[in-house]
């Protein structure tokens, strides 16, 4: 193809001066680029008509399509509350030992507490409910303060030793070795004792006289045989999960310090219907009873 | 009689630092003290030395004065590499939180160093550029050499004060808390006079040109340095809690200092980040070129539409905040009209090269040049688009908003810069050309790979960010929670950081280059005799 002769682009002038050896070509402005500017003025122009836009004395034009980010979202709210007003109701009201046998009241209470637990329980229980060093987790059949839906329930209304609320469950581990309750050479016999109950003693040859120290000091709550009691939240201690950690210094931290594990009680800041729906969701994660 | 009255100024100085960083309150205040102090002790001795010299009667007002621009290289290349070095460090540690070394804790974590990162690249390389290009080319377009007899020298050294100020400050934590802003009043107040003195000298070098008219590369630099003195200013309002302690009060709370802050936040990207570096583009462009700039009237037209507009698209960052629905709407519209003033300045880049696109081939700083053109086009055209308060419902807070920053930071200023300054350095040591342009090409093809790579990162991440953000099931329920998002987002920061990682390693090889061209290219006499071009 024979090539259009390029000497249009050389007739262009330059504006007759120069800089340090640089010149300027006269080119007009580029149709293209001069109309895309004209439009998006127009577009500008319309824009600030239909959207509020100009600052008055009082308050600013509202715009022709009374359009406000604060009303949308408003409306995006109530529109969503709307909609769930009838079933919340019935979750708010409803008997949770039972709510397994409502598949669509149970579907909605998973849904509804999974974004709940997704918001506010995550940042300790972490997003799948494996929880933490120090915070629980969920997924397991241990469970600390009770493992049936209504134990969930009340744990999650109240909190655990939270100051905000009278009724949070509460108890308080001994600090046996900084209050002096305990010598350092008992508790490295008590700690192997408890190692022994899962399988998991370091020092064999002290196990025997942490038997006695065990008994004398802590099956009060951890029971006789170590497996716990729930009415007092003690812990566990056969089954080999640990909630700050089972190896034999970290044992010894918590018998030495004891641990005071807080949880936030959640009835002033969830709707009834929001609490039993997180209590169902954690329920079927794998642990509940 | 000057050198007793400059000695007895800086000895008072010096001495008063002496006393503040006695009474500090805070480390980072007596750091900073201290910083003032040496300064002005080691320019109280070398006044002294030189007060016995004969005072030089040679005439050098015919001559450029390049000493100058030369020091603003070196410093823009080093700050370059800290500032890359400090990005590429966060990024990883983004990837792996456990790059926040418990012994570092409160001195290189993530939030100590971020500031130190941002501040790095922009005032510490882009500033360093700007004011040694701007020196460069004030001179060669005006004929004359630099105002003020010794006072560049002040801005240099100045400058590089503030910048040793104000990285101290964020590692031992003094900061405003503002984004770009973060430096305290201290900092601030040495900065201002730094910078007035820097408009003094940019200004009557202009006076005294001896061309009639004033080269569009001029106004650019000159709107950049006035505007930024301004938003400065404002932006930096605030009132000492002590005289000799570090923290300050900002005299704006609210969403009035939300709303200044960003006013002068998006305007820092406006007039450095733009203007300056345009600039930067519309004087060496055409000189690596050798071609005349493609439209006279293009350029004054893009110019003061750019100006105009820049200045009122700040509230497009506040979209769905406290700041009222009014002053979002005016910031779009604003931002949509300012694309094409934006991309004036690239079609005037571009079209230069026409009649001259064979050069892409044999020139890689050309081709620096060019890349640098198309992402600053792509990132005016991405930030309009960001602006929409529709697509500002996805990006904003997401890694979108990275990547389009640095697909302008890395891409348009840091290329143009690096064409900027392999132009420079032959010319500045009056060498006949660059050590290698092989290792140009190497710098070319790691940038820009390294820019592709973390611009598509943050893109695909910042997207998702904000698809996961939003996404609800059929009741209306978040699907997602937070943590969710930043596991996601794993793989594309290892991708981003290795990006950082090309990025930093081509301005490596760049200062390697610069480095031999001075000690071992064969020299050329040149002429460094201002003369009118005609």
């Amino acid at each position: 193809m024979a090539k259009k002769p390029v000497e249009k682009k050389e007739e262009v002038k330059t504006t007759g001066h120069s800089w340090d050896g640089i010149e300027e070509f006269n080119n007009p402005l580029p149709r293209w680029w001069l109309w895309t500017l004209y439009a998006c003025i127009a577009w500008a122009l319309v824009y600030v008509t239909l959207y509020p836009a100009w600052p008055m004395i009082n308050g600013a034009t509202p715009g022709l399509l009374g359009w406000s980010t604060r009303a949308n979202v408003a409306a995006d709210i109530a529109e969503v509350n709307a909609k769930n007003e009838v079933i919340n109701a019935k979750l708010a009201a409803a008997d949770l030992t039972m709510i397994a046998d409502d598949a669509e009241l149970n579907t909605y209470a998973v849904n509804a507490g999974s974004a709940v637990f997704l918001t506010w329980c995550a940042q300790c229980h972490g997003s799948g409910a494996a929880g933490a060093k120090g915070y629980p987790n969920l997924l397991d059949d241990d469970w600390l303060w009770g493992g049936d839906i209504e134990a969930i329930k009340t744990t999650i209304n109240h909190g655990v030793r939270n100051e905000e609320d009278d009724d949070a469950r509460f108890s308080e581990m001994p600090a046996f070795g900084r209050d002096e309750l305990l010598e350092k050479e008992e508790i490295a016999q008590v700690v192997n004792f408890v190692m022994s109950l899962s399988g998991d003693a370091q020092d064999a040859s002290l196990v025997e006289a942490g038997a006695v120290v065990f008994e004398d000091n802590c099956a009060a709550c951890h029971a006789d045989d170590g497996t716990g009691d729930r009415d007092q939240g003690a812990p566990n201690l056969t089954d080999a999960i640990w909630l700050y950690g089972g190896d034999h210094d970290t044992i010894t931290a918590t018998v030495t310090n004891a641990r005071y594990g807080v949880m936030p009680n959640w009835n002033t800041r969830l709707s009834a219907a929001q609490i039993n729906a997180v209590a169902t969701y954690v329920h079927q994660l794998g642990g509940g009873e | 009689m000057g050198n007793y009255i400059k000695l007895i100024v800086l000895g008072l100085l010096t001495l008063l630092a002496l006393i503040a960083a006695n009474f500090s309150r805070d480390l980072a205040y007596l750091v900073a003290m201290l910083s003032f102090a040496t300064a002005g002790g080691i320019t109280f001795l070398y006044v002294l030395r030189k007060a016995g010299d004969a005072p030089i009667t040679a005439d050098l007002s015919g001559q450029y004065m390049d000493g100058v621009v030369r020091a603003g290289v070196i410093a823009t290349a080093f700050w370059g590499v800290v500032g890359f070095l400090v990005g590429v460090t966060i990024a990883f540690q983004l990837a792996w939180p456990v790059l926040n070394w418990e012994w570092a804790q409160g001195y290189f974590n993530f939030g100590r160093l971020r500031p130190l990162h941002t501040s790095a690249v922009i005032f510490a390389f882009g500033g360093n550029a700007l004011i040694a290009t701007s020196f460069y080319v004030v001179q060669r377009t005006s004929a004359a050499r630099l105002w003020g007899g010794g006072l560049p020298w002040f801005v240099f050294w100045g400058y590089q004060l503030f910048i040793v100020l104000a990285a101290t400050g964020y590692i031992l934590g003094a900061t405003q808390s503002k984004e770009y802003a973060e430096p305290e009043w201290y900092t601030d107040i040495w900065l201002t006079i730094v910078w007035v003195m820097y408009l003094l000298v940019f200004v009557m070098t202009l006076v005294k040109r001896k061309e009639p008219h004033i080269y569009v590369a001029n106004w650019f630099y000159l709107s950049f340095i006035i505007t930024v003195a301004m938003l400065h200013l404002v932006n930096n309002m605030s009132i000492p809690v002590s005289l000799y302690g570090s923290k300050s009060v900002q005299v704006m709370s609210g969403v009035q200092d939300a709303m200044t802050q960003w006013w002068y936040g998006h305007n820092a990207v406006g007039f450095f980040l733009t203007a300056g570096f345009l600039g930067m583009m519309y004087y060496f462009v055409p000189k690596q070129a050798e071609r005349p700039v493609f439209s006279y009237k293009l350029s004054i037209i893009h110019f003061w539409a750019l100006i105009f507009l820049y200045i009122w698209a700040g509230p497009h960052h506040l979209h769905y905040t406290a700041l009222p629905d009014w002053a979002g709407t005016l910031g779009m519209a604003f931002s949509i009209v300012l694309w094409m003033p934006s991309w004036g300045g690239m079609i005037n880049g571009l079209m230069t090269l026409s009649g001259a696109w064979d050069k892409l081939r044999t020139d890689p700083i050309i081709r620096m040049m060019v890349i640098s053109i198309g992402f600053y086009g792509m990132s005016t055209f991405e930030g309009p688009m960001m602006s929409i308060r529709a697509v500002n419902s996805l990006s904003h807070y997401t890694d979108w908003t990275i990547g389009h920053v640095h697909s302008g930071a890395l891409g348009w200023n840091g290329m143009i810069t690096f064409g900027a300054l392999y132009f420079l350095v032959p010319k500045l040591w009056n060498k006949e050309r660059l050590y290698s342009l092989k290792l140009v090409s190497w710098h070319f093809w790691l940038a820009t790979i390294g820019i592709i790579l973390y611009a598509a990162s943050m893109w695909v991440t910042g997207i998702m960010e904000g698809l996961m953000w939003r996404e609800v099931d059929a009741n209306g329920f978040l699907v997602n929670s937070f943590a969710d998002t930043v596991a996601a987002k794993f793989p594309m920061l290892v991708v981003r950081g290795t990006g950082g990682l090309m990025f930093l390693t081509g301005a490596c090889i760049m200062c390697y280059n610069l480095w031999m061209t001075v000690v071992s290219s064969p020299a050329v006499e040149t002429d460094n005799s201002a003369v009118p071009a005609e």
